[in-house]
């Protein structure tokens, strides 16, 4: 079955009118959200991407432009309609958002009190819905008594209530530790599998993408500056917004030399079809000949190895060539460079 | 002093006091918080912005706030009349204790609902909720501690202004500390009715402090 578009934003534009003249937030922004996708947008503070989670449930509205919420222009719609549509987007945020005043059960049944779900019904939802974010025992306590962790995964549990078909998230573990945050994340990508609820995810950090996400947008400077899956972005980021936010430091910046100027070696590229097999280890074993690492950049993306390995390979050429050929044969892109790698 | 007819007047002087500021502060609240809520909400970062009900509200909230209460009821003595028959007793000083205290509750219910934290009226927003349910679900009851603290103050600041109601006829303990200890120079008496008015002052007080702190779930 070909994935169908749930979100579709179309040249929207978002302009604030200050004291000191107009800020253009957003401009120019196409981005297609299908279903079952965890969409992150990523991109520095400042470049828009919590205004643009905002305009898809028009909490702001756009100045020009378009978002479709299932086919349908949301802006169009009157008051009631849009309360509607909302109930079908769930939002979390960095703050959490829990109503203070109200125990972790009662804030899961309150947007179900909102849609006007009668409450025994909403009772054994939000019983339901705390045993999904594992909190089962936490249902009385009030949000003052809970960590961090536990607070969002209230309000995940709030925000699922009324059975969205989207998930909003705004910097959602930018308040985390990271223990906490992969703690999150984790729930998050459960809940996309299990309930099949697309996610959108805003944040400034690459590791939330990689962890979570299968399609990534770069937001930079109220532009949308690369749209990919997130291996095409990791591996070919063709923007300048996109290279910084991969390689955080500069991408050449570690020239490195081999111990021999004129020493051969090889790079290794992982991109994502070869899985975690100890690639390297096994050509050393079948050769009985040691070979030095120079450099290795590796990251896990949705359980694939993507990075580059640098290997200085032995100088004796029929040895070189016959582990060329091993690498080649295990599905490897292989390319010898000499002295420098970057 | 204390025979049998003093201490009788006291007791009738206790609860003609607190008859007035019971009602002035629940008539008070029936005005005062509907004009604190559409303050709120009106406001230019309130959920429904209007900037001329703003301004006009505010600029009412502001005058009335302005006028000295002794001026307040004597420019009130025929809208008394109209109301209640009389411009004296008791009842009579409840329209303008009530005047006076509606604008000074609306500006404490105001800074009660603008302690609530903008991220969760968002999220309300974000689940759907209408302008209705924000204010019934969300506002109010997330203000609860400290609406009931600004409740505590405006009872204590109504009761200290029915005394002044005393001047012009108004009864209680306030029309006693008068007669008595300003008008006949019985010191003892006039010391008796401010005590009595502290020690009233500072039951509300504890009650409201107590309840304030046992609705307040934000500290663990």
């Amino acid at each position: 079955m070909a994935p169908q578009t749930l979100i579709e934003i179309q040249e929207l534009e978002k302009t604030f009118q200050t004291k000191n003249g107009a800020v253009h937030a957003l401009k120019d922004i196409n981005l297609q959200i299908q279903q079952g996708d965890i969409f992150g947008i990523i991109g520095m503070s400042g470049a828009g991407k919590s205004t643009l989670v905002r305009c898809m449930n028009l909490l702001e509205r756009p100045t020009a432009g378009r978002v479709l919420f299932d086919g349908k222009d949301i802006a169009k719609l009157n008051d009631y309609q849009l309360r509607t549509v909302r109930r079908s987007m769930g939002m979390i945020f960095q703050q959490f958002n829990l109503l203070m005043q109200r125990t972790a059960e009662s804030n899961i049944c309150f947007p179900l009190e909102i849609a006007g779900v009668d409450k025994k019904t909403a009772k054994a939802r939000a019983r339901e819905l705390l045993e999904l974010v594992g909190l089962s025992d936490r249902a009385k306590s009030y949000p003052s008594q809970l960590s961090g962790g536990q607070k969002q995964r209230v309000a995940i549990a709030r925000a699922l209530a009324p059975n969205p078909k989207v998930l909003l998230c705004d910097e959602a573990t930018s308040a985390l530790d990271p223990t906490t945050t992969a703690s999150i994340l984790s729930l998050l990508k459960d809940i996309n599998r299990r309930l099949g609820i697309t996610i959108i995810i805003i944040t400034h950090e690459m590791s939330v993408i990689e962890q979570i996400c299968n399609r990534v947008a770069i937001i930079d400077k109220s532009h949308i500056a690369e749209v990919g899956s997130v291996e095409e972005i990791f591996f070919h980021p063709k923007t300048a917004a996109a290279q910084k936010l991969v390689y955080p430091d500069g991408r050449k910046s570690e020239p490195f030399s081999a111990q021999d100027a004129d020493a051969t070696c090889y790079r290794i590229v992982f991109d994502g079809n070869s899985s975690f097999e100890p690639v390297i280890a096994d050509m050393v074993l079948e050769f009985k000949i040691p070979v030095n690492i120079i450099y290795a950049d590796t990251k896990n993306i949705d359980g694939k190895a993507f990075g580059q390995i640098v290997i200085q390979v032995p100088q004796q050429e029929s040895l070189r060539e016959n582990m060329l050929r091993y690498l080649q044969r295990r599905g490897l892109t292989v390319e010898e460079v000499t002295g420098y790698v970057g | 002093m204390w025979d049998n007819a003093t201490i009788q007047m006291l007791l009738v002087g206790i609860g003609e006091s607190l008859y007035m500021t019971v009602f002035s502060a629940l008539f008070g609240y029936v005005i005062g918080l509907p004009l604190g809520i559409l303050l709120v909400i009106s406001a230019r970062d309130g959920i429904r912005p209007n900037a001329s009900l703003y301004k006009v509200l505010d600029v009412i909230v502001n005058v009335t706030r302005s006028i000295p209460f002794l001026l307040l009821m004597v420019m009130l003595i025929p809208v008394t009349r109209a109301i209640v028959g009389t411009s004296l007793g008791p009842t009579a000083a409840i329209v303008s204790l009530t005047f006076s205290a509606a604008p000074f509750i609306a500006r404490m219910v105001e800074s009660s609902l603008m302690e609530v934290d903008k991220g969760v009226i968002e999220a309300a927003h974000s689940m759907g909720a209408s302008d209705r349910q924000i204010i019934l679900k969300v506002l109010l009851p997330e203000a609860v501690p400290s609406l009931i603290n600004g409740a505590t103050i405006a009872i204590a600041t109504i009761l200290g202004y029915s005394a002044t109601a005393g001047f012009i006829g108004g009864g209680g303990l306030g029309a006693i500390a008068v007669n008595y200890g300003y008008y006949r120079y019985q010191t003892d008496i006039m010391l008796v009715t401010v005590l009595l008015l502290v020690v009233v002052v500072q039951i509300f007080q504890e009650i409201g402090m107590r309840s304030a702190g046992k609705s307040d779930k934000r500290k663990s």
